[in-house]
């Protein structure tokens, strides 16, 4: 019976589709997490949201931006740093260049300020196409500096996380990265500052093990990954498959180290009503 | 001192079986030692000690990574791999040691923090971040000593302090070489290349600023000379710990902070 409707829901698609050219295939796009296809243009007409699973799929910063801030209100921090080599790791400094010609950014992480309806915040995104979001010098640079100036000016940190974790090619200076950013984040804290973070597709590793886990509030978008160690480390470690959902957002929050999950069209409201109830919407302009 | 040995050498001389742990050290190195347990929260992970003691006499907390010296030893202590539980046991003892103005000495001995199942659920990234977020504003001195692996976020949430000194053959690294040639190049049998390019040494990481001192070890290695060699760690605590309890406290928070804020190359 059931395959029987199958097969006819079969025939009245097909039916449907008929009208349209015969050689015109729209670009697909396939869920990681679903592994279900569906049209590139539903995908991205939903901000890059699966219409099957609701799985978050990734942004860059410049889209991250504009979807979550008041439009014009973002102002970047030192956008022109670049990173050096501090171990001198082979072909790093060219595999760098040639990353900042194809993306429009100088390394994993923008920062600056910007407005979320009306509430003045720093903001800090991580972008997973530049070294799959890996933390070296850079990152943990503009990530202090954002924190400090948060501190010095009394302002809110909303901190969009994407992250492989540490940066390799830096060695042992990207694992001070780590120190670096939860010192200042400690700071900030100390200091009565708000610490929004958000995880977001994926967060793991040296990110997930400093600041990504000090927010005062940790929010994570559906479905994505959040985790300390990789799966297939721990696969390797263990010897045995693990299951689907594990270190999905869902399983973080059920074993409470997320917050809430919010979906990335409620984000901004979300984001709004949590500055305000703490305080940050009488802020002078 | 002996000719310098090579990052390599250096790696299977901290894996010789019978190199010396931190339980062999503490006998050692302090007195009136006491061993304190648990998180208070979920369990007691044997891969983390803690306790108090006395260094020449002063009232110090002692926290430390644990390496098996057999197998049986191993596998209670996880061969040296701590979960959450353990980075919260260390916090736990740390606070213990700011609220009665006891100094710190973390003792580093870890290929990193365990990677499993249970360590994911009960939250590996929040504990290791947590550690080092509250370490860098303890109001109290800190020296952490590695003694021979320093792998990982699992060796820095031991690591966040005043003055880190590292045991002359000691390694400290953002992952192990054979990890790093398994991420970079997909072959973890090119792990002795990474070794070399990775920069793990003493030497390397007191001219990177993230040491500030080595300790010496025996004609060999430590496993040589046990009294010698903690006889070396002794001295340089005794020199080290009444130097930083000198110090005004908020002089030293800032010092502390500026250790790690200053390290990273970028331009502008």
């Amino acid at each position: 019976m059931i395959r029987l409707f199958e097969d006819f829901f079969g025939v009245v698609k097909k039916r449907f589709n008929s009208g349209i050219e015969d050689d015109y295939k729209p670009p697909m796009f396939k869920c990681p997490r679903c592994q279900s296809l569906s049209p590139l243009s539903k995908y991205e007409e939903l901000h890059r949201v699966c219409p099957l699973c609701n799985y978050h799929g990734r942004l860059s910063a410049a889209e991250r931006i504009a979807v979550t801030v008041d439009k014009g209100s973002f102002k970047e921090f030192d956008a022109d740093m670049k990173s050096g080599n501090p171990i001198d790791f082979p072909d790093y400094t060219e595999k760098q260049e040639k990353l900042r010609e194809s993306t429009d950014i100088n390394d994993a992480v923008v920062t600056g300020t910007a407005m979320i309806k009306g509430s003045e915040v720093v903001i800090g995104i991580m972008d997973s196409r530049y070294m799959m979001g890996s933390m070296g010098s850079v990152v943990g640079e503009k990530i202090a500096r954002a924190f400090e100036y948060a501190t010095e000016n009394g302002l809110p940190v909303v901190m969009f996380t994407a992250s492989g974790g540490a940066r390799m090619q830096e060695g042992i200076v990207s694992l001070m990265q780590m120190a670096k950013t939860s010192g200042a984040v400690k700071l900030h804290s100390d200091n009565g500052g708000l610490y929004i973070a958000v995880m977001t597709d994926p967060t793991t590793g040296g990110v997930t093990a400093s600041f990504a886990s000090l927010g005062d509030i940790i929010i994570a978008e559906p479905k994505v990954i959040i985790g300390f160690a990789g799966r297939r480390v721990i696969e390797n470690t263990i010897k045995q498959r693990l299951p689907e959902d594990f270190q999905l957002a869902e399983f973080m929050h059920e074993k409470g180290f997320v917050d809430m999950i919010v979906e990335r069209r409620k984000m901004r409201s979300v984001l709004s009503h949590l500055l305000k109830l703490h305080g940050y919407d009488k802020k002078e302009v | 001192m002996e000719e310098k040995r090579s990052a390599w050498e250096r790696l299977q001389l901290v894996h010789t079986k019978g190199r010396p742990t931190v339980r062999d050290y503490i006998p050692l190195v302090f007195s009136d030692f006491y061993e304190m347990h648990g998180d208070r929260l979920y369990g007691d992970d044997k891969a983390i000690l803690g306790g108090i003691g006395r260094l020449d006499g002063r009232p110090v907390t002692i926290i430390g990574q644990v390496k098996g010296r057999d197998l049986n030893e191993n596998k209670a202590c996880n061969f040296a791999m701590p979960h959450p539980e353990g980075y919260r046991k260390a916090l736990r003892l740390a606070r213990q040691a700011e609220k009665f103005h006891r100094p710190i000495v973390c003792f580093i001995d870890t290929p990193g923090a365990f990677c499993g199942v249970a360590a994911e659920e009960r939250g590996m990234g929040e504990a290791i971040a947590k550690n080092i977020a509250e370490f860098m504003t303890l109001r109290t001195p800190i020296i952490s000593i590695v003694l021979g692996e320093g792998g990982s976020g699992g060796a820095l949430a031991l690591g966040v302090c005043d003055e880190l000194a590292m045991l002359e053959n000691a390694q400290y690294s953002v992952l192990s070489p054979r990890g790093f040639a398994t991420i970079l190049w997909k072959d973890a049998s090119r792990e002795q290349e990474a070794s070399e390019i990775m920069r793990i040494t003493a030497e390397d990481m007191v001219s990177l600023g993230v040491a500030e001192a080595i300790i010496e070890e025996p004609l060999g290695g430590a496993h040589n000379d046990l009294d010698k060699i903690s006889e070396n760690i002794k001295e340089y605590l005794s020199l080290k710990i009444p130097e930083k309890c000198q110090k005004d406290i908020d002089e030293l928070l800032k010092e502390r902070y500026t250790k790690f804020r200053k390290i990273g190359e970028f331009i502008e």
